[in-house]
């Protein structure tokens, strides 16, 4: 058996307590019960009205349907108010505190909704001529010299439309100039920390790398003597975060870049955490040969859910000439984008995605830069690193913080302080949700035990984050009095308890269907 | 500035607590050399009003096809999304949260996902469909990933009527991992021919993929290819571009596909210049593990009370890591609940009848343009998107439509710059949105350009 | 009959030359109720340390390696079928697959029961 360290157990096993009293209709005030579409719909209602028109000489090849699809006619008025109640179960940025690792939960203007649905923004064709998208290229090439000064680097590629998306680029083109050298078939090895996100092993190996993971000091950076213990003529490259999963900036990460180069190998980074230094320091001055943002972490994109995201990907001048298509270039006549390797100047490695890149998010992250400026950046990561070390300092002499000195952005703490007190991780974060807040990042990185992992943005206001410590101090005082079955409950207060994520995975139900005749 | 709430006494205090006696001590672990000693080379912060005055700017210096009559396809669709799709969608709630792994406090996100699947499950006559990819092309690319370990098979078909971008992107995916893509090119003047797919399959074969309706628009019977695939054990990736397309055409799972990839940018979401859109995904039941990106399942909470939660976790990257079914993690979350929200107003009767207009729509101007001189129709079969072969080369027709404002359709060339065989040919889309103002005026220009 | 360990926290045990192979109960409480379990087919060759068969819970995965190398004799259908049949008791029903050695000398690197006792109550 390997890597069980993390399991745990989710059969909640928290007696009913009891709760509000049961309505006749399901609703609890606000708390609407709301079925699924296809439990509310009838044959006749539409929710859209368009012209009945009869095809009667279709061209469809023989292969006009037969069968219904199966879809629910609803009202309009039912569509709004089934989303509208859908969304009142929900907990956003907009709601409250949302402190989560490594996913900057930071403010969504609306002014960058509104930009992007402007006519001749939101609602231009991917396939129409460049000549008539000289504004919408000059967009995408204005935001890309954003990038590039903010991180030092000479060139970024645009397409990757998320950021595991984004370090796919990175690790193909490191592929590709391998290739180029004629050493792709012996530099097939790619060292990754051990704390590193889950995307990056798994990415190395879609890229066809095998992975080598390097251990942390109990400084909770990358144990540099074993790191270069593991160089050899066989290392592709080493994929490093920083500042890394623990909050920390990577103090030799120079000697790092320097070493890998010695070796031969490329230094990807991982720029997710980039909130941390963004207009503070460059990440092209540290010696990486490519990193990708994420752009609906940092530049405030909003996370809608579970995307969309962009992941562009800043390059060196070695990895360049890598860089997939489409791109744009900015000549004498104007912009035009680069569609195909024929007609390149350059290597490029590939294709990423249909068109050129996740526009609409552009758009929304250059409103939010330029909104900043270069000044009102710097002092956005200054204020996302002073929040952080405001709760570490806050709740220290409290909670078992991982790592001793400053943190950047995000502060890790580990399950320590609730050592014999029968709460676990998962249970403090359950009690964390009755109180109003979203819980920070649980069990991630997998370095420490039981990690919580809190990320508080330059968005917060120091009120709320004296509120989340206070609160945090009350639920850890509870902890400690013994009182574990109060954690085991929670939440108590939610439209749903505890739900029981192991039925869920033995027999998965993934759609509903209409009941047997 | 606006979007700080910190005021300097706010900050003094916090270092204070801190222990700091400047912000520069926080930062003592970067290198003194890489610590910049002020800002950027970049404009310094400006209000809301000079922000929307510089993309207004930008957007000024576009064709915007609100204005222009337009007749532009090739996996990007101009479709009428109701208002109420973009009201609901930018609630807060929706908006601003995160993936859904705290269930108890995102029912809202894991209801919609739980709708959105078994709608894609329904449209593409699947078992089970996954809650988003980043779009057509990388679900295309995923699906062969997917068939190749599925089978332990190295090689895969792709049908020459497959678009090139996703061609292109299956490509460079499976470069890396030594897979043999076997690609036959198409010819646009004849029907797709079932045959020249079928000869490809051998018993190393993965999966066979074909589009339908094809890049040039033709609508392809899957069920030959899937008898000949699944004799040599192969799977079937069916792919469409035009999800609206299956509210009249018959479903891939119908028709014996294991895997559909598709995009669904139709349904809820702008042309945004090529992006964000929306990938769909969807399989059997069988091949239900091998599934990449996230996927949502129904199950009760303590009280008993009905719920959704994330589920098949140990496929994914942050669990499985190196073993994982795929490296994707934020997909297209937002994107999917557009499509969720279109497809609930439309249902049953509504999507019937906008995939009746759209096809009647492109008869329509299919017999209007091929009824022009130095103009001639290829296709026997189309839905909504059909090519014509041009009496001149296509590339600078295009260019002078634009110039007479008018945005005529997708040159093949731009997709298929080595086929100097179809320079002259050009792919024409019509939807529900094409007036017959729309119609007589690309005749009409047709007629002045040729 | 006799039963003995692996550091990867399997058990076998052992009657002539067929072994039958599970995983302990300290690794069944790390990683949670069990939501899927993939076992090897019969006739399958594998060498020790192999990736034999796969269990998973909601929030891990886990390889069950082969602790000595052989012919599989069988694999546990049951547990396939139902995941919460897996016991970490070799008397009960939960194992995973029965191999037939090939080197019994390598049952000689194993630990005994006290032997692994000791070995859990260093890892906490």
């Amino acid at each position: 058996m390997a890597d069980m360290s993390q399991g745990r157990s989710n059969v909640p096993v928290g007696g009913s307590q009891a709760t509000a009293p049961k309505t006749i209709s399901g609703s609890k005030g606000l708390d609407f019960a709301e079925p699924l579409i296809f439990e509310m719909g009838e044959e006749g209602r539409t929710g859209v009205d368009l012209p009945d028109v009869e095809v009667s000489n279709d061209r469809l090849g023989g292969m006009r349907r037969k069968d219904a699809v199966g879809l629910p006619g609803l009202s309009e008025p039912q569509v709004v108010r089934h989303y509208t109640r859908l969304s009142q179960k929900n907990y956003g940025i907009d709601s409250g505190f949302y402190p989560l690792g490594s996913c900057t939960m930071k403010h969504n203007p609306r002014i960058n909704e509104k930009v992007a649905r402007m006519k001749g923004l939101g609602d231009l064709h991917p396939m129409q001529p460049d000549s008539t998208a000289q504004g919408a290229l000059e967009l995408i090439d204005t935001l890309a010299t954003w990038i590039k000064t903010l991180c030092g680097m000479p060139a970024v590629a645009m397409s990757p439309a998320a950021g595991a998306h984004g370090e796919l680029c990175g690790m193909m083109a490191i592929k590709a100039a391998l290739e180029d050298r004629g050493e792709a078939d012996t530099r097939k090895r790619v060292l990754v920390p051990e704390s590193a996100h889950g995307t990056n092993p798994a990415t190395a190996a879609a890229c066809g790398f095998s992975v080598d993971s390097i251990p942390a000091t109990e400084r909770g950076r990358v144990d540099i003597e074993a790191f270069k213990a593991k160089l050899g003529d066989d290392v592709a490259g080493i994929m490093l975060t920083n500042p890394n999963t623990c909050g920390l900036f990577e103090n030799d990460v120079i000697e790092i870049a320097d070493a890998i180069h010695d070796a031969g190998g490329y230094f990807y980074c991982d720029g997710a955490n980039f909130n941390a230094i963004v207009g503070r320091v460059r990440p092209g001055d540290l010696g990486i040969d490519c990193m990708h943002l994420n752009l609906h972490k940092t530049f405030s994109t909003p996370h809608g859910g579970g995307g969309p995201g962009a992941g562009p990907v800043v390059l060196s001048d070695a990895l360049a000439p890598f860089a997939p298509v489409p791109y744009v270039v900015h000549d004498a006549d104007g912009f035009k984008m680069v569609e195909h390797k024929a007609d390149s100047d350059a290597k490029p490695f590939g294709r990423l995605k249909g068109y050129h890149g996740q526009m609409g998010v552009f758009i929304r992250a250059l409103a939010f830069m330029i909104s900043h400026g270069a000044d009102g950046l710097r002092q956005a990561s200054t204020d996302a690193v002073l929040n952080a070390n405001y709760l570490r300092a806050k709740l220290q002499d409290v909670m078992s913080v991982s790592f001793d000195g400053m943190c950047m952005h995000e502060v890790l703490f580990d399950d320590h302080f609730l050592k014999d007190t029968g709460v676990t991780t998962l249970d403090f974060a359950k009690a964390m949700i009755d109180e109003g807040f979203h819980p920070m990042t649980m069990y991630f990185p997998l370095v420490v035990h039981g990690a919580l992992l809190m990320e508080p943005t330059e968005s917060e206001s120091k009120e709320t984050l004296d509120l989340y410590i206070e609160t945090l101090r009350g639920l850890n005082d509870r902890a400690q009095s013994g009182d574990a079955q109060f954690f085991k409950d929670a939440p108590v207060l939610t439209p749903r308890r505890r739900l029981d994520e192991t039925a869920a995975a033995r027999k998965p139900v993934l759609r509903w269907t209409p009941p047997a005749e | 500035m606006r979007y700080l709430p910190h005021t300097e006494e706010d900050r003094k205090a916090m270092l204070d607590a801190i222990g700091a006696s400047a912000v520069e001590d926080m930062f003592c672990d970067v290198p003194k050399q890489a610590l910049l000693d002020g800002p950027v080379d970049l404009p310094n912060y400006v209000g809301e009003m000079e922000v929307e005055r510089i993309f207004a700017d930008l957007a000024a210096k576009n064709l915007s096809p609100s204005i222009a009559p337009s007749f532009l396809g090739a996996g990007a669709y101009r479709h009428h999304v109701p208002a109420t799709v973009d009201y609901l969608v930018q609630r807060g709630e929706f908006l601003t949260a995160y993936t859904p792994y705290q269930p108890e406090v995102s029912q809202g996100t894991l209801q919609y996902l739980y709708e959105f699947q078994t709608q894609v499950a329904m449209m593409t006559g699947m078992e089970v469909a996954n809650a988003s990819m980043y779009d057509g092309a990388t679900a295309t690319a995923e699906a062969v990933m997917m068939a190749v370990r599925a089978t332990r098979r190295q090689r895969a078909v792709l049908a020459g009527g497959l678009h090139p971008h996703y061609f292109d992107v299956t490509h460079t995916s499976a470069h890396s991992l030594n897979i043999e893509l076997v690609h036959p090119d198409s010819d646009p003047t004849r029907p797709a021919d079932p045959a020249s797919v079928i000869d490809l399959i051998d018993d190393q074969t993965s999966c066979v993929v074909v589009q339908s309706p094809d890049m040039f628009g033709r609508v392809i019977d899957l069920k030959p290819i899937a008898e000949a695939a699944h004799a040599k054990g192969a799977l079937v990736v069916a792919v469409t571009t035009e999800i609206v397309s299956l509210g009249l055409l018959e479903a891939p799972g119908n028709q014996g596909a294991d895997i559909v990839a598709a995009e669904g940018q139709s349904l809820g979401n702008a042309l945004s210049y090529g992006g964000p859109y929306v990938g769909l995904f969807a399989t059997t039941s069988k091949l239900v593990r091998q599934m990449p990106g996230r996927v949502t399942g129904e199950t009760q909470d303590v009280e008993g009370e009905r719920g959704w939660v994330l589920t098949l976790s140990t496929r994914e990257q942050h669990i499985r890591r190196e073993k994982a079914t795929s490296n994707i993690c934020t997909n297209a979350g937002l994107c999917a609940l557009a499509f969720t929200i279109h497809a609930s107003l439309l249902g049953e009767e509504g999507l019937s009848r906008l995939a009746r207009i759209n096809h009647a729509n492109a008869c329509k101007l299919a017999d209007m343009l091929d009824a022009v001189d130095g103009v001639e129709l290829m296709n026997d079969s189309f839905f909504n998107e059909f090519t014509i072969k041009l009496s001149k080369p296509a590339e600078q027709v295009v260019e002078d439509l634009a110039e007479r404002g008018i945005l005529g359709g997708v040159p093949i060339t731009r997709l298929l710059p080595e086929r100097d065989d179809l320079a002259n040919f050009l792919l024409v889309t019509v939807t529900e949105t094409n007036s017959d103002a729309d119609m007589d005026a690309l005749v009409q220009a047709l007629g002045e350009v040729l | 009959m006799s039963i003995k360990y692996t550091n990867d926290h399997e058990w076998i045990s052992i009657d002539g030359d067929v072994a039958t192979v599970g995983v302990t109960a300290y690794a069944l409480e790390q990683l949670g109720d069990l939501v899927f379990v993939e076992v090897p087919e019969a006739g399958r060759a594998v060498a020790k340390g192999d990736e034999a068969a796969v269990v998973e819970s909601v929030k891990a995965a886990s390889e069950v390696y082969a602790p000595v190398s052989g012919e599989v004799v069988e694999g546990n259908a049951a547990i396939a079928d139902d995941p919460a049949a897996v016991s970490g008791d070799p008397a009960a029903g939960g194992w995973f697959f029965k191999i037939k050695l090939s080197d019994t000398s390598e049952l000689d690197g194993l630990m005994d029961d006290a032997a692994y006792k000791a070995y859990v109550d260093g890892l906490d």
